[in-house]
């Protein structure tokens, strides 16, 4: 579909704000409606986008394998993390209470936050190798 | 009549439409769109009901990445259905009866928006006076109150969103747990079909 301007132009311009509306999603997941499995899935929606219209070549220059294949363990890994600065704190496992990073009264939101974003990686992650492999097999299929 | 109720009967209607077409449509690529029509009908119904998270989900999850999924199978299995299916009567009255036996359950269940359901009775008041305690009060917290080790916040330390209040503090092993599950998910799909490359030499 690359050769096609109107698709090529539209997505150029809406990637950046769906990212940012994922980041947003994540973020704010403390205070309004969302957290790290809707923006997760905005985030890979991004990417998906992009592969559907430039093609599975251009999507492994934009993020490789080996990049989703990291980031599916890395947000485990930041939400176990943030479970065992808990431990090390002296408290129960996931008790968000020794990141008073800026006071007592934000503990648990840096807690929530870190825990977000790691939910987000993971399922951002996972849905781009999902898309991935679902099309590379569609392809290989043909 | 109250208006969200009117928007409930469209909605719904218009639910029952495409669940029914989706199984009357012989094209598929068809059929996949009205299903992700039906996942944006269902997230407006959500939002209906103030459960914006759920709706977010439905739209994001629903309407986007299982509609590019399924169209990924497309590609693999074509766009039309193969023969016209025959009526298979014995799986029909299965699911004749099932739907009876779903039906008839759903009269045990609370009327919408009842506040003497069990969910809102059992351990959802405590969430709520942990998380907001000028709810629980029925007043609003004046700035001279007592916050306790809380410097400013009226939520004494809690964020001020209850469902992610409940996803990652109280329920944080759940979640915790589906993160592995998504993740072993993908892990398992790299494992299943990333082979294909191995075998016509490719990364191993």
């Amino acid at each position: 579909m690359r050769d096609q301007v109107i698709l090529r132009v539209v997505t150029k311009v809406t990637i950046p704000f769906i990212l940012v509306f994922g980041f947003y999603v994540i973020t704010h997941g403390e205070l309004g409606p969302g957290g790290g499995f809707q923006g997760g899935v905005v985030l890979a929606a991004a990417f998906i986008l992009y592969g559907l219209v430039f093609g599975l070549e251009d999507l492994e220059k934009i993020i490789p394998r080996r990049l989703t294949d990291a980031m599916a363990g890395l947000g485990v890994l930041i939400y176990t993390g943030v479970g065992l600065v808990g431990i090390f704190g002296g408290y129960n496992f996931l008790d968000y209470t020794p990141l008073r990073l800026t006071g007592a009264d934000a503990a648990e939101s840096w807690g929530m936050t870190l825990v977000e974003y790691g939910v987000g990686i993971t399922v951002a992650a996972v849905m781009v190798i999902v898309f991935r492999e679902v099309s590379l097999a569609a392809t290989a299929e043909k | 009549m109250s208006e969200f109720l009117l928007v409930d009967i469209v909605l719904l209607s218009l639910l029952i439409v495409t669940s029914v077409s989706v199984f009357l449509l012989r094209n598929l690529f068809a059929a996949t769109m009205v299903l992700s029509l039906y996942s944006l009908l269902m997230s407006v119904v959500w939002l209906n009901l103030d459960a914006a998270d759920v709706a977010l989900t439905e739209a994001a999850v629903g309407a986007g990445i299982a509609t590019v999924l399924l169209i990924g199978a497309l590609v693999v299995v074509g766009a039309e259905e193969r023969k016209h299916p025959r009526m298979h009567r014995p799986a029909l009255l299965l699911v004749g009866l099932t739907t009876a036996a779903l039906v008839y359950g759903t009269f045990d269940l609370p009327r919408l928006g009842d506040p003497a359901a069990p969910a809102q009775t059992h351990v959802v008041p405590e969430y709520i006076s942990q998380t907001v305690e000028k709810l629980r009060s029925g007043q609003p917290v004046a700035p001279s109150d007592d916050h306790g080790d809380y410097e400013s916040d009226n939520f004494h330390g809690h964020v001020p969103n209850l469902v992610t209040s409940v996803i990652v503090n109280y329920r944080a092993y759940d979640t915790l747990f589906e993160v592995a599950v998504i993740f072993t998910a993908g892990v398992s799909l790299i494992l299943l079909l990333g082979r294909r490359e191995s075998e016509s030499g490719g990364r191993a």
